[in-house]
């Protein structure tokens, strides 16, 4: 079964380049996979295979050891034992060119595409030209449309990479890796960024290149998707393969015990709350966003004490705005905010503090934490200038490490030492330590966005029970942003959609089905549904 | 008052090629990602090779190549320091600087001792075109690294966007993780861009003491190569722009000389700061611009980070 013959062929014609004439990647064999990281063993005899025609998902926890096993596939990292053999033949990774030009391609979870370049740019990077110190843009345009053709990838070829969606630039991804003649795709978390529509969309393009023999090794952590993509599935758990199973006959519930290595509770108890006052309240925001065009345009919002408020919305629709215009991070042009009734607009962030409202971000390491900072200072950041933490101008480290050593245990944060820096913990235990440090402080109002963007099942379980609790028992006024729509729908009383920063309606979260809320998150008013 | 205005539209020209060469050289240099703040240095030590080679030998053509390839040995330097060693940019470019500006300095006294002229590139009327009223006298009657300097600005442009090497260059300086996973070598870019920024640099400071001023004297330059740093972020990383800040600050330079020499009662003292004022504002005023530096200028890369 021939990969799509007409685009091979008139590669062989135009000769553009010496690396697409690949022979198919029928079979790659990893045996005995060992990585050691510095105080980690990333990878411990670890054995991986796919076939053509086959998508073979690794599954596991952060940390687990899946992008390690597929950064030394690709040639980022080099194993510190182990062979890998391609159709049989024992080969030596030693860079992403030698991944490439064995038919290996990699779609990373961060997009790795430039910005500032235009679609066929990004896909021309590193090829030589066939007109050798001249750009051909214009022929690898027309591939790039023939590709996008056969495989039903559509994207503009001239469009700057920073003007589309993140489903485009997913597409432009894949692109780039057929374009170089990769014939098995490793897609590490794929669907993370994507709209449930868009994952339809991408799962579909991927069936079809199946079916053309392409093979692909699928990293994921949400279930649903891994039963509905899936051949096959192997688990990871502490850089172990914990079990190596085909996917026909497993269960969703399987899969998270095997992962976790505990069963999972998937929704969250939901008590019923008595509503107080409104705790925040927004009226006619308007802001600016970072192009100069404006990203909100008049949100009105109320936010009551003890319950949860969703934002849900594709990204990029002025979520990230809404949360720095709340935090005080970025200045309305227009409208008011009120938290407690008191007016706050165009107070500063330590003010906002001050006056009771815990802010989450979204950036979690740019914006909610000091990486080279250590464990125990991260966790007193913001009121350490206070009693008990200061004593006038001196710190008093006593309160500080009785403080903080009670929060690591009571927030189950898996550090080494109060003195640990923190970016050598996982991403799960760094947002423990932000809900530690921000329900600590027990808010009045908290503002969460993206918490549990990047987590894996465990500590997104824990992130959701901390989060109800806190509306439960201390009745916060919780404004949860987020992408992931299930998320919303397990955690949020109401929800508000937003759309190119407008509110298409707030909805009671038993009241709503998930195919409105699709509507209004592609533009539809509320009124207009029905 | 014709008179005038030719007279300086014709110094401006001239005035601009030193700062041209070192911009566009510091221009191909920051769009891989390496900020060279020792442009100055490695200025001075060609405008004194390629001095003291002319003033040993006379020979002109001798005297330019030495200076390229003291500027390629200074862009090596450069490059090792700040993409092997992968040092802090902003200082170890100062530290070049000084270095250049001491070496040349001793070199000078050590060498030559006191200041001296030679006999740098003469004019080359240019056929046909340098008999056109007005504009051949001032564009078409200059030295051919006056010529060279323009001729940089599309030879630049051309590279940086029509080939597959600019290509890299830009996506190198923009996204170098991306860039490295689709096989392109980062370090063989960045030691390209910035020892081709030290030959333009050495022949920035060639053009000073062998075609426009013809002597050489301690810190000969004064500083020109910050303001060819400063002349980058005005052109926002784009050649023609740099050219149009270049020719900004020549103007106002030939206008400042053109009050001296006649002799205008301002003081001097004012009319030498005009050109460093035009700087500050202009650079103040275009601050508003929506221009990015690139994403990775300043950071050392390392794979699998």
């Amino acid at each position: 079964m021939p990969i799509q013959s007409s685009y091979l062929h008139s590669d062989m014609k135009r000769d553009t380049s010496k690396i697409t004439n690949l022979t198919r990647v029928e079979k790659v064999e990893m045996r005995g996979i060992v990585k050691q990281f510095p105080g980690v063993l990333a990878n411990d005899r670890i054995d991986f295979d796919v076939h053509a025609g086959e998508v073979h998902t690794l599954l596991g926890e952060n940390g687990a050891g899946k992008s390690t096993l597929m950064k030394i596939l690709y040639g980022i990292y080099h194993q510190d034992k182990g062979e890998i053999y391609v159709n049989g033949k024992l080969v030596n990774i030693r860079s992403p060119l030698d991944a490439i030009r064995l038919g290996i391609g990699m779609v990373h979870q961060h997009f790795m595409l430039v910005p500032t370049l235009t679609v066929a740019e990004n896909v021309a990077l590193g090829l030589h030209s066939s007109r050798k110190f001249l750009l051909d843009l214009d022929i690898v345009s027309e591939r790039i449309k023939e590709l996008a053709k056969v495989h039903g990838l559509y994207v503009d070829p001239g469009a700057k990479v920073w003007q589309l969606s993140v489903g485009e630039q997913q597409r432009v991804e894949i692109l780039k890796i057929l374009y170089r003649g990769a014939s098995l795709l490793i897609l590490d978390e794929p669907t993370a960024v994507l709209t449930p529509q868009e994952v339809e969309e991408l799962f579909h393009v991927l069936r079809s290149m199946l079916n053309r023999g392409y093979s692909i090794i699928f990293i994921s952590h949400k279930l649903h998707e891994v039963l509905s993509l899936s051949d096959r599935v192997t688990i990871l758990r502490d850089g172990k393969v914990v079990k190596s199973l085909p996917i026909v006959g497993v269960n969703k519930e399987k899969l998270a015990c095997l992962m976790v290595g505990r069963e999972v509770l998937f929704q969250v108890e939901h008590p019923s709350v008595k509503l107080g006052k409104v705790s925040l309240a927004l009226e006619g925001i308007w802001v600016q966003g970072d192009e100069n065009l404006p990203a909100l345009r008049g949100i009105d919002l109320e936010v009551y004490s003890g319950e949860i408020l969703g934002i849900a919305g594709v990204s990029g629709n002025g979520q990230r705005e809404l949360a720095e215009v709340i935090a005080g991070l970025r200045k309305p042009t227009k409208g008011r905010v009120f938290i407690k009734g008191t007016e706050v607009t165009n107070w500063s962030p330590s003010q906002l503090l001050e006056y009771g409202l815990s802010y989450i971000p979204e950036e979690r390491m740019r914006d909610g934490t000091i990486q080279k900072f250590t464990v125990e200072e991260n966790l007193i950041l913001k009121d350490h200038i206070h009693q008990p933490y200061a004593d006038g101008i001196f710190m008093n480290f006593k309160n500080i490490a009785r403080e903080s050593e009670r929060r690591i245990s009571d927030f189950d944060i898996r550090t080494p030492s109060r003195y640990t820096s923190l970016k050598s913990l996982s991403g799960g235990n760094i947002q423990k330590l932000i809900l530690a440090r921000e329900l600590s402080r027990n808010p009045g109002v908290l503002l969460a966005a993206q918490p549990t963007r990047g987590l894996d099942v465990s500590a997104t379980e824990y992130v959701h029970r901390q989060l109800i609790e806190q509306r439960t028992k201390l009745k916060t006024a919780t404004l949860l942003i987020s992408d992931d729509l299930d998320e919303i729908l397990s955690l949020a009383d109401r929800i508000a959609v937003i759309y190119e920063g407008k509110i298409m309606g707030v909805v009671k979260r038993n009241e709503v089905s998930v195919g409105e809320l699709g509507m209004m998150m592609g533009g539809v008013h509320k009124d207009k549904i029905k | 008052m014709e008179v005038i205005i030719i007279g300086i539209a014709k110094s401006a020209i001239r005035l601009a090629t030193p700062y041209l060469y070192a911009s566009i050289g510091e221009t191909i240099g920051q769009l891989s990602g390496v900020l060279n703040l020792g442009v100055d240095g490695v200025m001075l030590m060609g405008a004194f090779s390629a001095f003291y080679t002319v003033l040993k030998t006379g020979n002109l053509i001798l005297g330019l190549l030495v200076a390229i390839v003291v500027g390629a040995i200074f862009g090596l330097l450069i490059a090792f320091i700040n993409v092997t060693l992968r040092a802090e940019q902003g200082i170890s470019g100062i530290g070049v600087y000084i270095f250049g500006l001491g070496l040349s300095s001793l070199l000078f006294r050590t060498m030559v001792g006191t200041v001296q002229a030679v006999s740098g590139f003469p004019p080359l009327f240019i056929p046909l075109l340098s008999n056109i009223p007005i504009v051949g006298e001032i564009f078409f009657r200059q030295n051919i690294l006056v010529y060279g300097a323009f001729a940089l600005i599309p030879i630049s442009w051309f590279i940086l966007n029509k080939t597959p090497l600019g290509l890299s260059i830009r996506a190198v300086g923009q996204h170098p993780e991306a860039a490295d996973s689709l096989g392109v070598n980062i370090v063989r870019i960045r030691y390209l861009t910035v020892i081709f920024g030290g030959m333009l640099s050495g022949v920035a400071g060639a053009s000073l003491s062998i075609a426009l001023l013809n002597v050489f004297q301690q810190n000969l330059t004064n500083g020109m190569g910050f303001i060819a740093v400063a002349l980058v972020y005005f052109g926002a990383w784009r050649p023609l722009s740099v050219l149009t800040g270049a020719l900004l600050f020549s103007t106002v330079n030939a206008i400042q000389i053109w009050v001296q020499v006649k002799g205008i009662n301002i003081p001097s003292d004012f009319t030498l700061m005009l050109p460093y004022i035009v700087t500050i504002v202009v650079l103040a005023a275009m601050a508003k611009r929506y221009v990015r530096p690139p994403k990775a200028l300043n950071k050392p890369f390392e794979r699998g980070e």
